[in-house]
């Protein structure tokens, strides 16, 4: 008998969503399928409002990653005041700007890290869900969990101190920024009593990378054969070839490292890259136009971000990043389990970053602000947590905007999370008497490895509990579960 | 004197999900006003794992969140530690907080939810009539229950 299995939403996945696997009649996984599942238009609402409210008003989109949608929107209305694109501000702007961003990525990824993906290391994919979480690591690994709680807070506290509050953060603005850095939070982060400074976090985000080096050493089975499959990525890099989570020029590689999207300026986005409406989504589908809309889809996000560029300017991250790179022959990882080693080099970079402009006195004094002429049309892109993320407005003779087109970082990893769910549902699930806990929960590991947000990828609100219903052929229902 | 962390979450952008921190923003201006240094208020738009740091220095912890459940204006209630995983963890219920705090400190504080009745959830920063009653009541009770806790002897 057909089956039609639906996971709902996907647990420890940033928003909601469902996973539909179809079995045929000889117990094969013939479809797969990432639904998202509500949609309410965020990109309609901002229509009419001042342009100026832009960097604030994107933070509704959902509590997650605010930061990275008001420094990409106030990106893009850097443009709109006339301060150039991206490489127009003054220099205390865009470096106020960068310690928000990254003291965003630094509690991002730790979350992620500790919070999502190290339970399912720790424990093991098929391990009871009761334990694979934050507290069964704080049982079995208490030192661990207290990092990754405190790594935590030290994020939040330079997004407070740069964004100005940890609610609608008010930091960024069109051209620039709207305070310094305060002496105060200056010594608090260099010299806070042990362990909430940023040597300390430093020092934690090595011991990451060491407890995943020897988790991988010892399980390559699961980082390198979970998953695996071809794609091209694409992510933001400076001009010289160097990981920049801030800013950069948009380069694209083949699943062979070939560069295929050549550098470009981002404000010309539109000519390169366009979405795909599927009948199943909400979610669109990314494309670069030049491979068209079956072979041009990619991938975004840490791993990408180490399989688009040459280098890293911070020299601990520099050291780890080579021995990705060598550990992957120098060719771009395909394996998503991967991403988690990119994440936490990341991690390292963000903290080595956060040290470097904590000791630039440009932080606490400077022109905060830079104008120009007036344009009508602006785009802004940031290499969030999860990925690049496009804000692009154009503004009225009003100064309202008129339109808004938002790519969100879990958009443009929409195929590739398609491709990781049918793979490991395929092997899990084919020819299977019964489909245990393990396996859904293998479809939802592959799934984190993107860390998505989907409540920001269809600009949604919603709650919806977990459900698991099995249907046959027919789409009669068979079995509905829920976890919670 | 007790002390006391009175914490609001959800995202004021959308309409009622803000009452837990607008009644953040009142109860701190109100024990400013009062001289209750031993009150202390934070809030965010979720809660998450890095909540549970140093909460044990607290005796008494209140969560503030919007609800949409079956309640008349707002409602308050204690918690227990409760170590089930939410099944969305961008965001933690303040159980999983005091659950995670007891496994990092050991203690933990007295704890409840005060649920304040919400009905409008769009992009907009302004309350529903509705909301903006319970939050008059919920403040007015709050402050109440507040000084008993004050008062209340180890």
């Amino acid at each position: 008998m057909g089956q039609k299995i639906t996971i709902e939403p996907v647990t420890r996945v940033e928003g909601h969503g469902k996973v539909t696997i179809h079995i045929d009649n000889d117990g094969n996984v013939n479809q797969t399928r990432l639904h998202i599942v509500e949609f309410r238009g965020f990109e309609r609402f901002v229509q009419g409002r001042p342009y100026w409210e832009a960097p604030v008003l994107v933070q509704r989109l959902c509590g997650i990653c605010p930061v990275s949608h008001h420094l990409a929107a106030a990106k893009a209305l850097d443009v709109i005041v006339g301060a150039g694109t991206g490489d127009g501000l003054t220099p205390t702007g865009e470096k106020m700007r960068r310690l928000m961003h990254y003291g965003q990525m630094f509690q991002s990824h730790s979350l992620h890290f500790f919070h999502l993906a190290s339970p399912d290391l720790l424990f093991g994919i098929d391990s009871d869900p009761m334990t694979r979480n934050v507290i069964g690591v704080a049982l079995a690994n208490k030192d661990l969990a207290v990092q990754g709680v405190m790594m935590r807070k030290f994020g939040q506290e330079i997004i407070e101190a740069t964004a100005g509050k940890k609610i609608h953060g008010t930091g960024a603005i069109p051209g620039g920024i709207n305070k310094h850095l305060s002496n105060a939070d200056k010594d608090h982060f260099l010299n806070g009593k042990a362990p909430m400074n940023i040597d300390n976090m430093i020092s934690w985000s090595q011991d990451a990378l060491e407890f995943f080096k020897d988790y991988h050493s010892k399980n390559k089975g699961i980082i390198d054969q979970f998953c695996e499959f071809p794609s091209s990525h694409l992510s933001l890099v400076r001009k010289d070839g160097a990981l920049d989570l801030y800013h950069g020029v948009l380069r694209a590689v083949d699943k062979d490292g070939n560069i295929i999207l050549h550098d470009i300026d981002y404000q010309d986005y539109t000519k390169y890259i366009d979405e795909e409406v599927r009948a199943w989504s909400y979610m669109k589908f990314p494309y670069l136009k030049e491979f068209g809309k079956q072979a041009g889809w990619y991938t975004v996000g840490p791993l990408a971000r180490m399989n688009t560029a040459e280098f890293i300017d911070t020299p601990l991250a520099q050291k780890e990043f080579q021995l990705f790179k060598d550990y992957n022959e120098g060719k771009p990882s395909h394996k998503p389990m991967h991403a988690h080693w990119a994440r936490l080099i990341e991690i390292l970079h963000s903290a080595e970053k956060m040290k470097t402009l904590l000791n630039d006195e440009d932080l606490m004094e400077g022109e905060l602000v830079a104008k120009g002429k007036k344009q009508s049309e602006g785009i802004g892109l940031i290499e969030a947590p999860r990925g690049t993320l496009f804000h692009h407005y154009k503004v009225n003779e009003h100064d309202q905007i008129d339109m808004c087109n938002l790519i969100v970082s879990t958009t443009n990893n929409n195929q590739p999370m398609n491709n990781a769910v049918n793979q490991v549902a395929v092997r899990e699930m084919s020819k299977k008497p019964e489909i245990t806990e393990g396996m859904m929960n293998a479809v939802e590991v592959a799934i984190r490895a993107y860390d998505p947000c989907l409540s920001c990828a269809t600009h949604a609100l919603g709650q919806m509990p977990l459900e698991i219903a099995l249907f046959d052929q027919n789409n009669k229902l068979i079995q509905k579960k829920r976890n919670v | 004197m007790k002390k006391i962390l009175v914490y609001g979450y959800g995202n004021p952008g959308r309409q009622d999900d803000g009452l837990g921190i607008l009644l953040v923003e009142e109860i701190e201006s109100w024990a400013k006003a009062k001289g209750f240094e031993s009150v202390e208020t934070d809030s965010n738009y979720q809660l998450n794992i890095e909540d549970a740091y140093q909460l044990n220095k607290y005796d008494i912890v209140i969560y503030a969140d919007a609800s949409i459940e079956d309640i008349e204006q707002y409602k308050l209630e204690e918690i227990v530690p409760e170590l089930n995983p939410n099944f969305s963890m961008h965001s933690v219920s303040p159980a999983f907080v005091i659950g995670l705090c007891k496994e990092l400190y050991n203690e933990i504080p007295v704890s409840y939810v005060f649920h304040i009745k919400g009905y409008e959830w769009e992009f907009m920063t302004d309350l529903s009539e509705r909301a903006i009653a319970n939050l008059e009541a919920a403040s007015v009770f709050l402050k109440t229950q507040i000084e008993s806790f004050i008062n209340e002897q180890y």
